[in-house]
């Protein structure tokens, strides 16, 4: 079908006149020429920034103008306990991954299968949580579990008081989860939706055990949607420093911070390019590791 | 039927769904309390919040609504917001048909170009775009905040039109020229509006996420200041209860929007298929 809309597109620009303006540039790529322009200047040309800056004299800003690879050095340097940031930065994604997983599952597939004409409201219920700045919703969960907080005050009716979970760790993994919810679900959604139901039907005709239905069909079928949303979730919540910030009270410093730390108290631009080129290795790597494999037309368009 | 007469693969159906749907409304409520309890903050008296509220007052309601502070970070979001929607809106329209409508060479990776800044983290692009002004020499305002917004928002609302775009059939239009419609006239007639759903809710979007970015606006606006910023630096040092009070209120004009939308959108589907 697309196919043959392309060719009658064609035909159609031919007819009123506009085929020079085809034979320079498709009808498709003058519409994404835009888009292109923007990601140009507004995304490509940043990172690229950034790596120039990571090779500049440290503590300096002259980037184009001087070589060195004296700010990598600093990183790999073993008395530089930058590493532990990352090393968090990427424990606390890959958990967070992990528990959004089983989190999101159920209701991704309740959103695809069960609830029928409610769905609609439920999408958007986890939807609008998007529209509210991330700190503001990070925040009510500081008012619910601070000392004489909501949970407290809760527990101190039966004579208990809160567990102090606040300033942790774990609060700062609760937080990614908490934030990178919907980002887990929509993708997983998407990609359960495109499991036929007939062929689940007919697996169960034939006998198969719901085990089986969903290890042999409903898995590898969803699997497209499911590894965008491992994806989306990891390459964010490494990124993520509100999480730490608001809810972990900096029990630890990740990634992020430190790069942030680099760019305004130390004033050492260099050295947080570098820090962010690693980031960028890490994140792009994968990014282009996965997107490159899934036909994103079928995850989509549903055709 | 009774239950009785159900099959015990039925009733494990019936089981799972039950459980299903309970722990749906189980995140759901956990996805709202936080919410709750900035509100909870925001109406209560003290200075310092307590739970159960000792007493409930108003007072930090009207306050913030009077500071003329707070009505300079709303001006500066709004505009940021409708400058945002604007551009976002045409760019991602086109966008959405190279992404969805046309089938073109380049279809396959600009589908997955687009991707990218969507699949990348925010406070790091906020960085990046930092470098980038400075090296260019740019003034940081909230104009440049705006271009930092539109780099992570064209690409989402691409996507939202696009996936309304599949299903768009290009027969239509087709048929509209070979009853010898101009182009302007079979845009104007057909294509706008059977997209027009898909461009409404990316306009939506376009604003609303816009309006509650942080990571983006943080290194980018300069010496301007958008609501979730303020609300982020007083979070850090020096809390009041304008803070919930400010990020209640923010939420509750969000979710408004999002129900006139709605019911507009509604209304209309309603008026163009009686």
């Amino acid at each position: 079908m697309a196919a043959s809309g392309m060719a009658n597109v064609q035909g159609m620009a031919e007819a009123t006149g506009a085929g020079w303006r085809d034979r320079l540039l498709s009808a498709g790529a003058r519409c994404a020429l835009p888009v292109y322009v923007l990601l140009a200047a507004g995304f490509l040309a940043p990172l690229v920034t950034v790596v120039a800056f990571s090779f500049a004299t440290p503590r300096s800003f002259d980037a184009f103008r001087s070589f060195t690879l004296a700010n990598y050095a600093a990183i790999f340097d073993p008395a530089n306990t930058v590493w532990l940031s990352f090393a968090w930065s990427i424990a606390l994604a890959a958990t967070a991954v992990l528990i959004l997983l089983l989190v999101a599952y159920p209701i991704a597939y309740g959103l695809a299968r069960v609830f029928g004409r409610w769905a609609g409201l439920i999408s958007l219920l986890f939807v609008f949580p998007l529209f509210v700045s991330e700190n503001i919703r990070l925040y009510g969960w500081v008012l619910f579990f601070i000392r004489g907080g909501v949970l407290d005050g809760t527990l101190g009716y039966v004579g208990l008081s809160a567990p102090d979970v606040l300033y942790t760790v774990g609060a700062t993994l609760f937080g990614m989860v908490y934030v990178y919810l919907p980002f887990m679900l929509f993708p997983m959604t998407l990609g359960l939706s495109t499991v036929p139901r007939d062929l689940i039907e007919a697996a169960r005709d034939m006998g198969a055990s719901r085990l089986q239905i969903w290890r042999e069909i409903e898995l590898p079928l969803a699997m497209p949607g499911v590894l965008i949303g491992v994806l989306l979730c990891f390459v964010l919540s490494v990124g993520a420093v509100a999480e730490a910030k608001i809810l972990g009270g900096q029990s630890i410093i990740v990634i992020t911070h430190d790069i942030e730390i680099a760019f305004t108290y130390a004033q050492n631009w260099p050295l947080g390019s570098a820090l962010a080129v690693l980031l960028m290795l890490v994140v792009g790597g994968l990014t282009l590791a996965v997107i490159g494999r899934i036909d994103l037309d079928r995850i989509l368009g549903r055709r | 039927m009774s239950a009785d007469a159900l099959g015990p693969a039925e009733r494990a159906q019936r089981r799972s769904d039950r459980l299903i749907w309970t722990w749906t409304l189980v995140v759901v409520l956990a996805i709202y309390l936080p919410i709750l309890c900035g509100l909870l903050a925001s109406l209560s008296q003290g200075r310092y919040f307590r739970f159960p509220v000792p007493r409930w007052s108003a007072d930090w309601w009207t306050r913030t609504l009077e500071s003329i502070e707070i009505r300079l970070l709303v001006q500066t979001s709004l505009k940021m917001a409708i400058a945002v929607t604007l551009i976002a809106v045409v760019v991602a329209f086109f966008g959405a048909l190279a992404y969805a409508r046309y089938d073109w060479k380049g279809r396959g990776v600009f589908q997955k170009l687009v991707l990218l800044p969507i699949f990348f983290p925010q406070p790091v692009m906020g960085l990046a775009l930092l470098l980038w002004f400075s090296a260019l020499g740019i003034q940081l305002s909230w104009q440049t905040a705006v271009f930092a917004h539109l780099v992570w928002i064209v690409p989402v609302v691409t996507l939202v039109m696009a996936i309304q775009m599949y299903g768009f059939d290009p027969a239509l239009e087709e048929a509209a020229f070979d009853l010898g419609a101009s182009r302007l006239q079979v845009f104007r007639e057909i294509t706008l509006p059977i997209l027009w759903p898909g461009i409404w809710s990316g306009a939506l979007f376009a604003f609303l996420l816009s309006w509650g970015n942080f990571p983006l606006s943080l290194y980018t606006t300069g010496p301007d200041t958008a609501v979730p910023e303020w609300l982020y630096a007083k979070m850090v040092a020096g809390y009041t209860p304008m803070v919930p009070a400010l990020g209640s209120m923010s939420t509750i004009a969000a979710a408004l929007l999002l129900l006139v939308a709605g019911l507009a959108l509604r209304l209309r589907r309603r008026r163009v298929s009686p």
